[in-house]
């Protein structure tokens, strides 16, 4: 094959990766603080990346030899990674230049990791998939430690090194595995291989489980979790957001087609586990944040929480599954930015604050980020008319339809549980007795507070499309 | 004059009705200017909405075919396509009048609010306005799902009047309210899936007309009876409506008596009856068992209460326990006279508590020991207070009176022990409120605060006046409601009744009681 018609279906992340080397090239070379024009040529990179992904749609095909597929399903993931990275992006910037963090390596870091995530969500074999993993990876490490002078930020960074570093070895022993008994590192290989006479195998089986378990740690299911609050808490808070939605959302695509790929004829093994962590982290999430007193740590057992609900989708094994985890993923890509940008906008005389406390009596002294706040944590708690209300929906309707009906209502009960503690901010901000009001958030931070809140009930009134999307992206996936 | 008329007649009804009030609320978000300003343009915003919305919602009552069973003023859109889930909205006799109900109350609690509340006024407002198109949405939606939403819709608001504008332990009882129905409707939803699984929709009508496999109906309809039990609210999980009424702002718990708690018997007979009917004769047992509970207990409970508010919320749960009675009874009669209870216990309970908050405005205590010889200084109000009371104990010739009536007659065709029993409650019902009326009204005017306590102003008179009327009109002239309901009960018990088997056989003396209260 030649090299030119593969490039075209790698477009998005040729652009990332020039684009990169140019900034870094960029960064050195000017004797001025770049960090803000790098922010916003790293945003117009992933901005151009996605528009190549939306205006010339890549045809469905495989690159560089098999290593690399691209379809529908990897293009919507691709699309949700690069919005979330962006619009993160965006808000680093003024962020950055307020806690002296300002450095131009932030938002070239930023790009590298996207990068790696555009790779992980193509991979089509275990090699590639590795190497989008761990590029990935790595930068999260040091995007995690970035405030260096910071206590809190360093152990944040050294304690996901340290536990990212395990998950992988995790995820290339069982990868391994997998090899040994399979006899190759291909997806499609190893789907053939699967069907036929390997299925069952129990070297093959204790592979995916080493598989999923270091997946499982990238996207913070329980039991691999125990990362996940620390680093929020200590990473930067505009960091702490990126990590949040782009990350989890390429590692989920990733399960996705690891599973309902290579593996997908041994649903009946790889169920139980996915039902079991599913099941965890939304009790988990929903039980551990009650007790939290930050809100960046709340945000960790929510995100917890609701990786669980997303995984309730994978579980069901199905493409009507997969569509609901997409269209869950969306939802929860902008409920978590538009949190997120209301933490953000948590600022007391130019000082950030992030206990849950000092959110107390918002409604009064800042009536627009506490009504964004209500209605994002309402749709958290997925209650109608939010849009996290069909997000659960469809996952659970999935669920159901796969007959995991005790799963269906474990989660239901568990995001009962939950609602308590999404209630509580709401209690704090709108029942309690006011404190010092909060500065007036900058103009990027007002934009994604209002856009997300407006999407949560946007999208509940007109899912239609959005589904119809995720429903494609799904079949790509599935192929049926 | 022609063009617009058109114009008028082409509108779809139901969804006018429904989110008119949101309109309000964007108009009351643009209101600027000073604080005062805001606060009492808001208040005439929100009254000139509900207001309207009430006088829109009577072509409803008067454009209805009481002929037919079927659903009318229909609506429908796709919404959700992949599971053939859509935004449909109809209307039958057994949902009318709760329409009906709910817009009738919303003006009257603007007004009750109207000195009441002096803090985010704005804000209460839209929280009204919201709760109120939720409410009448969840009375007309022919969906499962959008059923759901607007079921679960009304938390929100409730929640923040409670939390935000309430009193005493507000944050407790918002967050009791919030998770106890939550808890109920989350199993709710489950049923509701496991429906769709089987049915293939979830669309009310079509799966009214799916005959689910009876060892499933068991699980469905605990499912349903989770959510519903606390709704209306039954014996044992009824703890959190004392808590919820007493620290609630008045027009707060004037709703949550008069339309939150009837969302529970309605869901009974949307879909409990009529989808899962084995399931529904097989658990009557309980039910009685459960409403008999209620009623005896909690009116007794009701007897020592030293707070209005709590005796009234008290009293709420045993009346509500007469509404599941007659709504398991399976007969004509009970099921009526259930419908026709709720309607009235709408209206009667909503004025009760307004009448508390008459007097909580003047003294700021709910304390009953504090007040009595009301009826020396403040005799329109000693009036309005005595229609309401022998309303709620259940005196001929008020609303109060048919329902009851017709629920006694219903369960005695049924059961006579439970009919005996529950009877019961008319006695005890009239003791805890004759006792409260006399200790509140009667007897020597000693204390000098009380003494100091004016009568109804003009405007509570405009709250209280169409509530006495409304009191009166249904009390003596009950079949103007029950004709309503008539034809879609009629199709109800067609659907129930196979499975009632022997339980349905209509006595002659009952029937003899029907014509002489229906003119029939």
């Amino acid at each position: 094959m030649t090299a030119l018609p593969a490039l075209s279906l790698v477009l998005p992340e040729v652009l990332l990766t020039v684009g990169a080397m140019a900034l870094l090239m960029i960064g050195v070379f000017k004797k001025k603080d770049s960090t803000s024009l790098l922010t916003g040529l790293a945003v117009l990179l992933m901005v151009a990346a996605g528009a190549s992904l939306v205006l010339d749609p890549p045809a469905a095909g495989t690159a560089f030899g098999g290593l690399f597929v691209v379809n529908e399903f990897t293009s919507f993931a691709k699309l949700m990674t690069l919005l979330g990275a962006g619009i993160a992006l965006v808000m680093i910037n003024s962020w950055a230049h307020t806690e002296g963090i300002a450095r131009f390596e932030l938002p070239i870091v930023v790009v590298f990791a996207t990068l790696g995530m555009l790779m992980m969500i193509s991979a089509n074999d275990f090699i590639a998939l590795y190497v989008g993993l761990e590029l990935q990876s790595l930068s999260l490490y040091v995007l995690a430690a970035f405030h260096r002078n910071n206590l809190r930020a360093t152990e944040a960074g050294v304690k996901y090194f340290v536990l990212g570093a395990l998950a992988s070895g995790l995820l290339l022993y069982g990868s391994s595995l997998v090899y040994g008994f399979g006899g190759t590192t291909s997806f499609a290989g190893l789907a053939t291989a699967m069907a036929s006479a390997e299925a069952g195998n129990v070297g093959v089986i204790i592979g995916i489980v080493f598989v999923i378990a270091g997946l499982a740690f990238k996207v913070s299911a329980v039991p691999f979790h125990m990362w996940t609050p620390d680093v929020y808490e200590g990473a930067p808070t505009p960091i702490t957001a990126f990590f949040s939605v782009a990350p989890k959302i390429a590692a989920l695509s990733l399960f996705l087609s690891v599973l309902m790929g290579p593996f997908a004829p041994m649903v009946a093994e790889w169920r139980q586990v996915i039902v079991l962590i599913a099941a965890l982290s939304m009790a988990w999430g929903a039980i551990a944040a009650i007790n939290q007193r930050n809100i960046k740590r709340l945000m960790a057992y929510s995100s917890i929480g609701h990786v669980g609900y997303a995984l309730v989708g994978l579980a069901a094994a199905s493409t009507e599954g997969a569509r609901g985890v997409m269209f869950y993923l969306f939802i929860y890509l902008f409920m978590n930015l538009g949190t997120f940008a209301c933490i953000l906008a948590m600022r007391v005389k130019g000082r950030a604050v992030e206990a849950i406390d000092d959110l107390s009596g918002m409604s009064k002294s800042n009536p627009g980020i506490a009504m964004a706040l209500a209605i994002l944590m309402f749709s958290m708690a997925g209650i109608p008319p939010m849009a996290g209300f069909l997000a659960k929906f469809y996952v659970f309707m999935a669920a159901v339809n796969a007959n995991l009906v005790p799963l269906a209502v474990f989660g239901l009960l568990a995001s009962a549980v939950g609602a308590f503690y999404y209630l509580r901010l709401i209690k704090i901000m709108y029942f309690d007795a006011p404190r010092d009001a909060f500065d007036k958030p900058d103009f990027s931070t007002r934009m994604v507070m209002a856009a997300s809140a407006s999407l949560m009930i946007v999208y509940f009134i007109v899912p239609a499309d959005l589904v119809s999307e995720a429903a494609s992206a799904a079949q790509a996936l599935t192929g049926r | 004059m022609t063009a617009l008329a058109n114009f008028l007649n082409d509108l779809p009804i139901l969804s006018v009705v429904t989110f008119l009030p949101l309109i309000g609320v964007a108009i009351i978000l643009s209101i600027r200017g000073e604080e005062e300003v805001v606060a009492q343009q808001s208040r005439q915003v929100a009254l000139l909405v509900t207001v309207t919305t009430f006088l829109i919602s009577l072509n409803l009552w008067f454009g209805f075919d009481t002929s037919t069973a079927a659903f009318q003023f229909e609506e429908k859109v796709d919404w959700l396509p992949e599971y053939k889930i859509a935004y449909r909205m109809g209307l039958d006799g057994i949902s009318m009048p709760f329409v009906l109900l709910s817009t009738f109350l919303m003006p009257l609690c603007v007004l009750a609010s109207w000195h009441a509340i002096e803090k985010m006024v704005r804000e209460y407002m839209i929280a009204f306005l919201i709760l109120e198109t939720m409410m009448v949405g969840m009375f007309c939606a022919l969906d499962m799902v959008l059923f759901y939403v607007f079921f679960e819709g009304v938390l929100i608001p409730m929640f923040l009047i409670i939390g935000v504008w309430g009193g005493g332990r507000r944050v407790y009882s918002a967050f009791k309210f919030f998770l106890y129905t939550l808890a109920g409707s989350v199993l709710l939803l489950v049923a509701m899936l496991a429906m769709y699984i089987q049915a293939g929709t979830t669309d009310i009508p079509a799966m009214m007309a799916t005959e689910f496999p009876v060892a499933m109906q068991y699980w469905l309809w605990l499912g349903m009876f989770a959510s519903f039990a606390v709704k209306v609210p039954m014996w044992p999980v009824h703890t959190w409506l004392p808590d919820a009424h007493v620290d609630a702002p008045t027009a707060g718990s004037v709703i949550l008596a008069g339309v939150l708690l009837k969302m529970g018997g309605y869901g009974f007979l949307r879909m409990s009856l009529p989808m899962l009917p084995e399931a529904s004769v097989y658990f009557t047992p309980l039910i009685y068992t459960l409403s008999i509970v209620a009623v005896i207990y909690t009116s007794l409970v009701a007897l020592v209460q030293e707070d209005m508010k709590k005796l009234i919320a008290y009293s709420s749960v045993a009346h509500m326990g007469f509404v599941t009675v007659g709504i398991f009874t399976g007969t004509k009669q009970g099921i009526e006279g259930a419908i026709f209870q709720m309607l009235s216990h709408g209206v009667v309970s909503g004025a009760l508590f307004l009448c508390v908050g008459v007097v909580y405005d003047r003294l700021h205590t709910r304390d009953i020991n504090r007040y009595g010889g009301l009826v020396n200084n403040m005799p329109k109000y000693a009036f309005v207070f005595m229609v309401m009371m022998l309303a709620s104990v259940g005196l001929p010739g008020t609303s109060g009176f048919v329902g009851e009536f017709l629920v006694l007659t219903g369960a005695f065709k049924v059961d006579t022990w439970v009919s005996l029993l529950t009877a019961t409650g008319v006695i005890l019902g009239a003791t805890y409120m004759l006792y409260l009326y006399r200790r509140v009204v009667y007897g020597e005017l000693t204390k000098d605060d009380v003494r100091a306590m004016a009568d109804l102003e003009p405007r509570e008179v405009a709250i209280f006046a169409p509530l006495v009327l409304a009191v009166m009109w249904m009390g003596i002239y009950p079949s103007a409601v029950l004709d309503v309901m008539n034809v879609s009960v009629d199709k109800l018990l067609e659907q129930y009744q196979p499975a009632a088997g022997a339980k349905a056989m209509l006595a002659p003396a009952a029937e003899q009681a029907m014509a002489w209260l229906g003119g029939r």
